[in-house]
């Protein structure tokens, strides 16, 4: 089952407000995504840390409804 | 020892493989795209994994997701160590990250 793009959006910034976001859909599928997401929550996590963060927003979906995310993640550049 | 008989087996294999790596298929024929990604590069650099073919044993397959926190696979692990998924391997190792662990860890040669 796909999920919409925006649907995806809106779940992590529920959960990360500060968050930006970019999602591709990969293959015009809306199966297949890859999601940039910039958050000052990540800032001194490690990368497995960070996109534990993503996916606890996605609540569960990640793997199931949502069959692939590449995911990338970051904090702000400081400025 | 945990309460879930399914954790021990996951650890032990953790415990007992410097390398080790929980993926679809086996590494000789991955069975998915993403685990066939950690494969190659692990294989491009020369780095002996144990896999764990999650196919094979719906136990583990479940298991692993909760063991580690993670919903996907693959997972790889180094000396005990979750380093990440696909993705994360991925930007790792193209970014020279992977190799600098393997050496920092002593699974390869410095």
């Amino acid at each position: 089952m796909a999920m919409d793009a925006s649907e995806i959006e809106t779940l992590i910034k529920e959960s990360l407000p500060d968050a930006q976001v970019t999602i591709e859909d990969l293959r015009g599928d809306g199966d297949h995504y890859a999601a940039y997401v910039t958050s000052a929550e990540f800032v001194g996590k490690s990368r497995v840390q960070q996109h534990q963060l993503v996916y606890s927003a996605l609540k569960g979906r990640m793997g199931n409804e949502l069959h692939a995310l590449a995911l990338q993640t970051s904090a702000p550049e400081s400025s | 020892m945990s309460d879930n008989p399914v954790f021990d087996r996951i650890q032990s294999e953790i415990d007992g493989n410097d390398v080790v790596l929980f993926m679809k298929g086996s590494p000789m024929f991955p069975q998915c795209g993403f685990s066939a990604a950690v494969t190659h590069a692990l294989t491009t650099m020369e780095v002996k994994f144990k896999g764990v073919d999650v196919l094979e044993d719906g136990e583990i397959r479940n298991g692993i997701k909760e063991f580690t926190n993670w919903p996907t696979i693959p997972q790889l692990y180094v000396k005990g160590e979750f380093v990440g998924g696909c993705d994360i391997v991925r930007e790792m190792y193209e970014a020279g990250e992977l190799q600098e662990l393997f050496k920092e860890k002593g699974v390869v040669a410095a």
